[in-house]
């Protein structure tokens, strides 16, 4: 009879795919940094990211100015042209906004609020996205019913208009006087609660392809404790998707942030971020002074492309089922 | 006999950045009018590459390198796309493996069969459906005037396998390409299926080149055999002898695997390790680190087909027989 | 058919009684209505017969449920920033938007989908690879951006094109229209192509992901091996397949576009709802917020509902099965 039990060579069924993932990622990363290095565009837009980002670090040490420091700004210096054109000068490379502040360390500066905010909101998204959408696919039944009906609800309406209506709401909520302090964490709410909806879906559909899986099943069998389960065995194996997800997110989360600034709703001019730059310098593009939103505009493009080639990069490089 | 179809050194590769792979490694066989043809192997063997490359339907970025494809007595490898567009479907049918994926989902099979038989046949809309008609009801579909309206999705999967065939036959073709015909479909329907094609190729005359890796299906209905390995033809004849007397130690490996009714009682034996992978084919005998007869020769020279039996083996056991050496 | 009509319906509702239970909440609970109606020196006894004479006492279905029916006879109250009723304030700046968001549907679509055929079927030639590029850099630009770079283009640099308002608009009935004149076409150009821009990249990426997907589908090796046209396999067979999920986007980005318009209208100082939304926003006036809320999710649900049902011409596997199940 014991011929005819076939040889059994596969390991034991309890090892989950992420376990077992040494010798996997190592042959994966050689051919990642593969792909990457033979994509130029990537390369490039690795690099211009990069800078933009250490820019915006390091924008204390790198800026010529300091915009915030009101004293060494100076209403005489308002409007002056960038450096190459008549009337700029060196001082200020690329000239100076309404208030005489320094174009150039203002970009430097907003990048960084800009960048705070993005990130900040893409993490709570993905926190509480992952969350959700592992207690969905988990769970099943009603929970995962309310949930994933509050979801398709969310989901025909375009986060844009999801992150004023918590924008708005909040300023009737609040006093007017601390409004311009907590700009920023409203913002990050705002933006954070209207991008939740696609982390929870992705990482639903994982779960519910994975929780069938045998390394699931055996786990079960054996008496790992469900939190343990999910913690330990399911969120490893759905979680790159997920990661992919947030970069492309992480462009969608800037763009949502610049528009905000840029309705007045988002950060007020004296915090201002990208978006309020080019709102700021908006209202003087008519007359001339193009330089004071084109700046603060190029630069953003710059990184939000960047940051989207990147994530398509990645996308196809990983290729999960994402669109 | 003058060969309907004849497949000279054919060379299928596919370019990867780690190097050029062949998935088709000089292949060569003919198939006379009316003929049966079966093709077996094991997935990854080439056979369906084969079958592709024939009707110029191979998917980017697999390419053919070399030989020849004769078509009766005419060269069919090296058309331009648009004259042998009007090869495929009027010269040479084709069926492939998954009737619930070949038909257009979106569109009544009445339509898919007209748009087929006025793109190669010039006769007007009436005629078209006349002939849809009396093709449905030759694969074996009752009700055909009504089943022309409907679409795909109404048709289970044995019915749905019957109006590819339909539409592989619509204007009358003299070669059929039957890539896995049966494989996605219940053991009791591949019975019918396999019987209708056998039919349809006598009434009509038409060749068929049966491409499959189920050797039970190719024994009851193919003239003769051609088993292929790692990209190579390592086995050629008629069904019978391969069936009963096989002679390269592959075919015979894969006939001792498969379970008889009536044979001789005793443990099925099994071929040991797998069918290497493309990029991994040893020099010499690409069956050689798997073979129970190797010898050194195996590992260092590739043998071409030679007489073995009253067939052809890739093998050199059969060495000293060698024909035209 | 009916049945999945009725399902679909059922859902919009409840999509509607989502929307609508988030405007109200927003409505009572955030602004308090009386603060806006009152002035500081009114006691506490007043302000409660207040409460009383509004209803804001009752509970909290009584209250929902008029508050929904004043909602669909297009009363959500007075504005607290204008003080004047906010079903006539919207009635007044729908037309903008709403011939805003048409023209640059239009746009969008005109242009994407062929765009996304060809780059589709063409996927090495050099055109697609522009295209291809220039779309990511389409995706990338914010709309505002691309608003003040058309601005500075051709209203600044070239003083082509009017960089703000509607031009001379021409009443029928209730309705105001720009699309009669030609100020009013110079107008419209503009804010339609900064709208429409970001939705035809989109529209353009999407028919083209659909397109080589399909194309790669079995039904199409084999309409090949049926030795049919190239035209008939990619026009009739392929695009064909490509449509159902088209036609689902494009749904949604038509929402999107009339959601995108507060963008526009606020760079452009293009008179419609959006640019009355935002203003509602900034000054925390929650009736506004709330009418413009329950309005575009009606529009939203309306142009969902379409989508489904044009499934139905598409598609027949639904067709079919329902009819089945009905007959037997």
């Amino acid at each position: 009879m014991a011929d005819l039990v076939a040889p059994v060579s596969s390991p034991g069924p309890a090892a989950s795919p992420a376990a077992r993932q040494g010798c996997v990622r190592r042959f994966l990363a050689s051919d990642i940094l593969y792909s990457f290095r033979r994509s130029p565009v990537t390369v490039a837009a690795s690099v211009v990211a990069a800078l933009i980002i250490l820019g915006a670090v390091f924008a204390p040490w790198v800026a010529p100015h300091n915009p915030y420091d009101l004293a060494s700004v100076s209403l005489m210096d308002a409007t002056d042209p960038p450096a190459w054109l008549d009337g700029g000068n060196w001082d200020y490379p690329l000239g100076t906004d309404n208030q005489g502040r320094d174009v150039l360390s203002t970009m430097l500066y907003g990048t960084r609020l800009s960048l705070a905010v993005g990130v900040s909101a893409v993490l709570a998204a993905l926190l509480l996205g992952v969350a959700l959408g592992l207690i969905a696919g988990w769970k099943g039944g009603f929970t995962e019913t309310v949930i994933m009906r509050v979801a398709d609800v969310q989901l025909s309406f375009p986060a844009i208009l999801i992150a004023l209506l918590i924008d708005g709401a909040a300023r009737g909520i609040l006093p007017r006087d601390v409004q311009a302090e907590i700009a920023i964490y409203v913002l990050i709410v705002a933006i954070a609660s209207s991008h939740w909806v696609y982390f929870a879906r992705t990482v639903r559909g994982s779960v519910l392809v994975e929780r069938n899986k045998e390394y699931i099943q055996a786990a079960r069998v054996i008496g790992v404790r469900p939190m343990k389960i999910v913690v330990a065995h399911l969120l490893p194996n759905v979680i790159g998707p997920v990661l992919v997800l947030a970069t492309i997110n992480l462009a969608v989360a800037i763009i949502t942030e610049a528009t905000l600034s840029f309705l007045g709703v988002g950060l007020p001019p004296t915090q201002p971020s990208l978006g309020t730059l080019i709102r700021v310098g908006n209202d003087y593009l008519m007359s001339g002074d193009w330089w004071i939103s084109i700046f603060p505009g190029i630069w953003l493009a710059l990184l939000i492309l960047s940051v989207n080639l990147f994530g398509d990069w990645l996308r196809d490089a990983f290729n999960p089922k994402l669109r | 006999m003058t060969a309907l179809l004849e497949v000279e050194n054919l060379r299928v590769e596919l370019p990867t950045r780690r190097g050029t792979l062949v998935a088709v490694d000089d292949v060569s066989f003919s198939i006379a009018p009316g003929e049966v043809l079966g093709i077996v192997g094991e997935s990854g063997a080439g056979k369906s590459v084969t079958g592709a490359a024939i009707i110029g339907l191979l998917e980017p970025p697999l390419r053919v390198a070399g030989g020849r494809v004769v078509l009766g007595g005419r060269r069919i490898d090296n058309l331009p796309y648009d004259e042998m567009r009007r090869v495929r479907g009027k010269e040479i049918g084709a069926i492939f493996q998954d009737p619930l994926t070949s038909l257009n989902p979106l569109y009544t099979i009445g339509r898919q069969l007209t748009e087929t038989i006025r793109t190669h046949l010039d006769v007007g809309a009436a005629t078209a459906r006349e002939r849809a008609l009396a093709l449905l009801g030759e694969v074996g579909i009752a009700g055909a005037a009504q089943r022309l309206g409907h679409y795909p999705h109404q048709f289970s999967g044995g019915m749905r396998q019957r109006v590819v065939i339909a539409l592989a036959l619509a204007a009358n073709p003299r070669l059929i390409i039957a890539d896995e015909p049966t494989t996605a479909l219940d053991v009791s329907i591949q019975a019918q299926i396999i019987a209708l094609l056998k039919r349809l190729g006598r009434e009509h005359g038409t060749a068929i080149m049966l491409v499959t890796h189920d050797m039970g299906v190719i024994a009851e209905t193919a003239h003769r055999v051609a088993v292929m390995y790692a990209g190579r033809i390592v086995e050629l004849g008629p069904v019978r002898d391969i069936v009963d007397a096989p002679q390269h130690p592959y075919t015979k490996g894969l006939m001792d695997s498969i379970p008889r009714i009536g044979g001789v009682r005793g443990r099925l034996r099994q071929i040991d390790g797998a069918m290497p992978r493309l990029t991994e084919i040893p020099p010499g005998c690409p069956f050689n680190p798997r073979c129970p007869q190797v010898f050194d020769r195996c590992r260092r020279d590739r043998p071409e087909l030679m007489r073995a039996g009253r067939g052809e083996a890739a093998c050199w056991l059969f060495a000293e027989e060698r024909v035209g050496a | 058919m009916t049945a999945f009509v009725i399902r679909r319906v059922f859902q919009s509702v409840l999509v509607l009684v989502a929307v609508a239970l988030t405007a109200f909440a927003l409505f009572n609970y955030v602004g308090d209505p009386i603060n806006n109606m009152v002035g500081q020196d009114t006691t506490p006894a007043e302000r409660v017969a207040l409460r009383h004479e509004l209803g804001l006492d009752q509970s909290f279905l009584i209250q929902f449920a008029r508050f929904v029916g004043h909602a669909a006879e297009g009363n959500f109250g007075l504005s607290y920033q204008q003080a004047r009723p906010v079903g006539q304030i919207i009635l007044e700046k729908m037309p903008a938007t709403l011939e805003l968001s048409f023209v640059a549907a239009l746009v969008a679509l005109v242009f994407g989908v062929p765009m996304g055929i060809y780059t589709g079927l063409h996927r090495r030639s050099w055109v697609s690879q522009a295209m291809l590029t220039g779309s990511l850099v389409g995706i990338s630009l914010p709309t505002f951006l691309i608003g003040i770079l058309l601005i500075l283009i051709f209203a600044v640099v070239l003083g082509w094109l009017p960089s703000f308002g509607r031009g001379q608009v021409v009443h029928i009935g209730w309705w105001t229209t720009g699309l009669l004149t030609a100020s009013g076409w110079r107008a419209i150009i503009l804010p339609a192509v900064t709208l429409a821009l970001f939705q035809m990249t989109l529209i353009m990426r999407l028919v083209r992901a659909e397109m080589i997907e399909v194309l790669r589908a079995d039904y199409i090796k084999f309409a090949r091996a049926r030795g049919l046209s190239n035209r008939a396999i990619n026009f009739g067979h392929a695009l064909k397949n490509t449509l159902v999920p088209v036609i689902t986007v494009t749904g949604i980005q038509l929402g999107a576009i009339i959601a995108f318009a507060v963008v526009t209208e606020t760079v452009f100082q293009w008179p419609g709802m959006g640019l009355m939304f935002i203003q509602a926003v900034t000054f925390a006036d929650i009736p506004v917020m709330a009418a413009y809320l329950v309005l575009v999710g009606f529009f939203f649900v309306v142009i969902n509902l379409i989508v489904d049902l044009l499934y139905y011409v598409v598609d027949p596997r639904l067709r079919i099965e329902r009819e089945h199940a009905a007959g037997g």
